[in-house]
Order: C-alpha cells, then sequence, then structure tokens
C-alpha cells in the first residue's frame, strides 16, 4: 500500500473543505484496493465518526437513511423490511455477515467494479488509466456489462442496493464545497462509461450525507438475484421490482437490474410496456425483449442476454401470480 | 500515529503507519496472534473479530480508524482452562481439521448469534419480517463469510446449532 496522511473528520466540513482527500467510510473496497494499489490516495479523510448514522422519517411519508449507516443496520431496520422489502432483501443478498456490518449506505452506493481487468494493474483499463485500453473487451468477460457499455468500458456495476434504490426512485443527498446541500436523484447519479474513471456526478470534495426514499408504494416488491453460488458472490443477474395490479391490469411497475449494466439499469420503456396491461406470460417476455433490445454482448456475457430475460420474467410472476 | 484499542477489555497505544490494519497491529504489535491472516482482502473470514459486539473482517480496517473502540479477538472469549460455549462445541464436534480459520469461525459464529437474537432476517429466511428459526441453511447463510478450506463445514454448523440450543 502506498504512504497516505491520514485525517479524521469531526465534522462535514473537514470533508467538503479537503476536496484533494479520498473519503473512507467502512473501507471495505477501499482498503482492498489500495493494498493492490489499483487505488493510491494522497490523504485519507476518514469519515466513520460523523453524525450521519439515523435512519429518520421524511416529511413527505419516505425515510432518510444517512450516508454511514451500515449496510447491517439498514437490512434489519424494521421500517425497511416492512415498508420497502425489496431494499432489505437486496442487502441481504449482497457480500457477507462481515461485510455488511462495515459496510456503509453511501459507500456501497460508490463502490468499484470487480472487472479483473480493473484490478489487476499489469493490465490495460481505462477506469484504472484512462487511455491505456480495455482488457475485457477481447479478454475474460463473464461478469461484464451487456447494457450501457461503451468501446471504452464494459464494467458492470456490482451493487446490489443500488439496483432496489433504484428501482424504489431514491434521491441522494449531498453537501458541497460551499457546505450547500444539492439532491441529485440516483437516476442521474451514475454515468455512461464514456470517460470510465468518471462513475458518478459526485464533485471532488463533496460528500453524500443520506439517500432519501418517497414515501412506501402500493404493490408487492422483491429483490431477486441470481449468482454462479448461493451466498456471497456477485450477480450475474439480478432484480428488483415492485408491481402493482388492480381489476386484473398492471397499475404500477418499478423495475430495476443488476450485474447486466454499467450502472444499477432502470429503463422506462420495459415499465411503460407494463403498465395498463393484464399480466400474462406473454406480456412479461414482451417487457423482457424491450429490456435487452439494446444489450451488446460479448463472448463470455452472452448468456446474460437469456439470463436477464428469465430473471426478469421469473420475478414478475412471482409478484403477479401468474403461474405460465 | 498514536491510536488507542481497547482490546479484550484492556487498552492498548500504539504508534504505527496508518496503513496498518487492524489485524496487523492485533498481531504484529500487541502479539495476540490468535486472530489469523488468510487471505488478507475480506474474503475469507479468518481474520473476524468484534469491534464494539459486532463482527467485522480486520483485515480491511485501519487501526487507526479504531482509536477507542471495544474489540474482542479469539483470546478474549476463552482460553485453555476456561472455554467459551462455542469453542466447547466447536472441540466437542470436531469443527476444524487444521484449525486456521478456526478463530474467526467461532469470533463471527459468536456475534452472528447475536444478531440472530436481535431477529435479523438473512437471505434464505422465509419471511422479513417473522423471527427467522436457526435452522442449518440459517446458518449455512449467515457463516458465508467464513471459508473453510478443510471443509468441516458439517461439524461447524453442527457447534454452532448446539451452542445456539444451549443459549435458548
Amino acid at each position: 500500500m502506498k504512504q497516505f496522511d491520514y485525517i479524521r473528520a469531526s465534522a462535514n466540513s473537514d470533508v467538503t473543505r479537503t476536496p484533494d482527500a479520498t473519503i473512507i467510510a467502512g473501507g471495505t473496497n477501499l482498503l482492498d484496493l489500495m493494498k493492490l494499489e489499483v487505488m493510491t490516495p494522497d490523504k485519507l479523510v476518514d469519515i466513520s465518526r460523523l453524525d450521519l448514522k439515523q435512519i429518520t422519517p421524511t416529511r413527505d411519508g419516505g425515510l432518510r437513511i444517512g450516508a454511514l449507516v451500515t449496510n447491517s443496520d439498514l437490512a434489519a431496520d424494521m421500517t425497511v423490511r416492512e415498508d420497502y422489502a425489496a431494499l432489505s432483501s437486496a442487502l441481504l443478498a449482497g457480500a457477507s455477515g462481515q461485510l455488511r456490518n462495515k459496510a456503509t449506505t453511501g459507500g456501497n452506493l460508490l463502490q468499484r467494479t470487480r472487472c479483473y481487468y480493473f484490478y489487476d494493474t499489469d493490465q490495460p483499463c481505462n477506469k484504472r488509466e484512462p487511455g491505456s485500453g480495455c482488457g475485457a473487451m477481447e479478454g475474460a468477460n463473464r461478469l461484464h456489462a451487456i447494457l450501457g457499455v461503451t468501446d471504452k468500458c464494459i464494467a458492470s456495476h456490482p451493487s446490489d442496493m443500488a439496483v432496489a434504490m433504484q428501482m424504489l426512485g431514491a434521491e441522494i443527498e449531498i453537501e458541497g464545497t460551499d457546505g450547500a446541500s444539492r439532491t441529485v436523484p440516483l437516476s442521474e447519479f451514475y454515468l455512461i462509461p464514456t470517460d470510465p474513471a468518471v462513475e458518478t456526478v459526485l464533485q471532488s470534495g463533496e460528500l453524500i450525507t443520506a439517500v432519501t426514499l418517497p414515501a412506501p408504494a402500493e404493490g408487492n416488491q422483491t429483490y431477486r438475484k441470481v449468482r454462479d453460488r448461493a451466498s456471497y458472490a456477485f450477480a450475474m443477474a439480478s432484480v428488483a421490482a415492485r408491481i402493482e395490479v388492480s381489476e386484473g391490469k398492471i397499475t404500477q411497475a418499478a423495475i430495476a437490474c443488476g450485474g447486466i449494466g454499467s450502472m444499477p439499469w432502470r429503463d422506462p420503456a420495459v415499465e411503460e410496456a407494463l403498465v395498463g396491461q393484464e399480466p400474462s406470460a406473454t406480456l412479461f417476455s414482451k417487457a423482457a425483449d424491450i429490456l435487452v433490445a439494446d444489450a451488446a454482448p460479448k463472448d463470455g456475457n452472452a448468456f446474460k442476454v437469456p439470463l436477464a430475460r428469465r430473471t426478469l420474467i421469473a420475478t414478475l410472476k412471482e409478484l403477479t401470480g401468474v403461474q405460465q | 500515529m498514536r491510536t488507542t484499542l481497547t482490546v479484550n477489555g484492556k487498552d492498548h497505544s500504539l504508534d504505527a503507519d496508518p496503513r496498518t490494519s487492524l489485524l496487523d497491529a492485533l498481531r504484529n504489535h500487541l502479539n495476540l496472534t490468535g486472530t489469523k491472516k488468510g487471505c488478507d482482502h475480506g474474503q475469507c473470514g479468518a481474520c473476524t473479530v468484534m469491534i464494539n459486539g459486532r463482527r467485522i473482517n480486520s483485515c480491511l480496517s485501519l487501526a487507526c480508524m479504531h482509536d477507542g473502540d471495544e474489540i474482542t479477538t479469539i483470546e478474549g472469549l476463552g482460553d485453555e482452562h476456561n472455554l467459551s460455549d462455542m469453542q466447547q462445541n466447536f472441540v466437542k464436534h470436531d469443527g476444524f481439521q487444521c484449525g486456521y480459520c478456526t478463530p474467526g469461525q467461532i469470533c463471527s459464529a459468536t456475534a452472528m448469534l447475536e444478531e440472530f437474537k436481535a431477529g435479523w432476517p438473512s437471505n434464505v429466511s422465509g419471511s422479513l419480517t417473522a423471527s427467522p428459526e436457526l435452522t442449518d441453511a440459517e446458518i449455512s447463510e449467515r457463516m458465508s463469510g467464513n471459508i473453510c478450506r478443510c471443509a468441516a463445514y458439517p461439524n461447524i454448523v453442527d457447534a454452532i446449532r448446539e451452542t445456539a440450543e444451549e443459549k435458548s
């Protein structure tokens, strides 16, 4: 690991006034990357003692989740378990008990891809070293994204939590270098990898202070994850979905997918295809076609096209009770 | 960087490079070598300790970030003359072969039972809101962050199940 200066923040302004520092909270991803020298910050600002650990109701009936709420505390929160079940399930489907006890809400949103070429400093990677090329394009790309990719990067976003939050319509509260706060919808937080090193709209010196969820919505919701082993593995494909059916017709649909995109993937066209229609296997198949219409698979991850289709269809059947 | 770590109830003052992981601080600075270094990347669980009662991977944590925190290692759970219930049951059920992952398994399992007691659901719980039963599937899922290369898993599950039954 390269040497760094360590600063312990005692106020948010210690972070926002140190724009050249890299933020560390749980550290479960950053320290891993620092050991491999994939990330080599000169300065670390430790935010783990900041007062950002509360889960509180919002005025409009939603939930405000402090950026330092751990993944395990969030998954175990009774309001989340009752009203935002897909989020609790997504968190419990990710990582291990030890990691969830350390990993934070803000850190989970900002975790980096597990692309092998990003992790291996002997390999080209446009995300780690802009302009060096992409080893995954013609290399081992089984983990990689089929949606939202560019000719520079096909890395997939690894988070389960963020997929559920994308489906729930979460917003990110960000404190800036001037001390003022801004709110960014999660749907506008991540960037398509035209410059793969820039993954989000977050600027230097900005601090994620909370994630807010809108008031609980009607319908059934769930998180379904498909992976190589039953526990402690990243998604090959996952779906967070909420479907409301009234008088035989789908009245609301919210769907986001993990494991297949450069970011937690939400395609409004998939939802629009469902709303107003009677739930059926044929309808779900059509929605799944829309989901993968723009897929750009490589040799190693071509299986994700049918896998994403099937995962979506199975999730929709589960939520609506459609048998065949 | 000067840091005070409270380990197994005793304060230790430490002056180490900020890069020092909590794992290396315990093993190399405080000579508490019960906590093991396996992968050093948070994947195997051999380094599991408890911080303020919660299990974590000590390899993925900087010692300087835990100034003033209460840390419990395998040495704090029991010793050869006075084993904890979990330690006793690992011996009884032969929950190991080489033993390298065992301190991490025992720390993890001890804290896991507290999580279970607090009503935390898991990925295999039938309901997110009802209190789950500690089935073998629940134990396996909740312990998936601890790898045993000797594959003593069935006996590890037996040891954990018996400890949980004794406590309830």
